[in-house]
């Protein structure tokens, strides 16, 4: 089932709504990291709340959503992580280190919303 | 409720339908939402290691008792071309990637009993035990 992507100002929101297949992660990789371009994104966040398992796969395919979004210039964020799945990835060894995550949706926001009104971007 | 279901593993959904199932069957043995979460995802690893290495295999979830507690046992069995190497296949890396990449010592961490047998043409069976709570 194809994972919804909704465009909301410069940011990017994917929202999974049930278990992906392989397939199903490869199509979402596929999809934001061409829509970040056609529509000049500068933020994307993956919304996993619905996600009850986040494996090796899972895991390896969301770092490489944001490092290739981090190439075509937007920044990602991992959202709604659920306690029961982020014991499973710590026990399974799965950091996502090096990418931003967030508690919910609206945290995920107001930290995008932060590096856009950066110094770096001119201020607001 | 029954005891046992048997999911051929051909593709990638047949990996999201063995995981969904087996939660299904160890709901009603009073596993805690983590050790479900924990069996899933066992689950999802070494049936992906079907799909990848072997193209097709089958993973059996059963119901196991002792005296005190119940459990379900994974066996996840194929006819591919088995592991040579099996110390380096275990080899835990934790993080860094050492080993065969296949995620057995991270698998093995998530569930409380966990055997492999392999050898070169002649299949992988890996089997595991996640237990429940012990009854009162």
């Amino acid at each position: 089932m194809a994972v919804p992507i909704l465009k909301q100002g410069p940011v990017l929101i994917a929202s999974v709504q049930s278990a992906l297949t392989d397939t199903d992660v490869l199509r979402l990789q596929d999809d934001v990291v061409e829509q970040v371009g056609r529509f000049r994104s500068r933020g994307l966040i993956v919304d996993v709340t619905a996600l009850d398992v986040m494996d090796s796969f899972v895991s390896r395919s969301l770092r490489a959503i944001a490092h290739m979004t981090r190439l075509r210039g937007a920044e990602t964020v991992i959202v709604g992580i659920q306690p029961e799945v982020a014991f499973a990835m710590v026990q399974l060894g799965l950091s996502l280190e090096d990418v931003h995550t967030a508690l919910d949706l609206e945290e995920g926001l107001a930290f995008l919303r932060g590096q856009l009104e950066g110094p770096e971007n001119g201020g607001g | 409720m029954a005891d046992e279901v048997r999911v051929a593993i051909e593709s990638d959904a047949d990996v999201v339908v063995a995981r969904q199932r087996a939660r299904e069957l160890a709901a009603g043995l009073g596993l805690s939402g983590t050790d479900l979460t924990l069996l899933a995802t066992a689950i999802s690893e070494i049936a992906r290691n079907i799909t990848t290495y072997a193209e097709r295999g089958e993973v059996a979830v059963s119901v196991v008792a002792t005296g005190r507690r119940r459990g379900v046992r994974v066996v996840a069995s194929d006819e591919g071309p088995g592991i040579a190497n099996l110390e380096l296949a275990l080899r835990d890396g934790y993080t860094s990637g050492v080993g065969l990449g296949m995620g057995l010592p991270g698998t093995r961490r998530l569930v409380d009993e966990f055997d492999i047998v392999s050898a070169p043409g002649e299949g992988t069976t890996v089997t595991f035990v996640k237990w429940g709570p012990e009854l009162g």
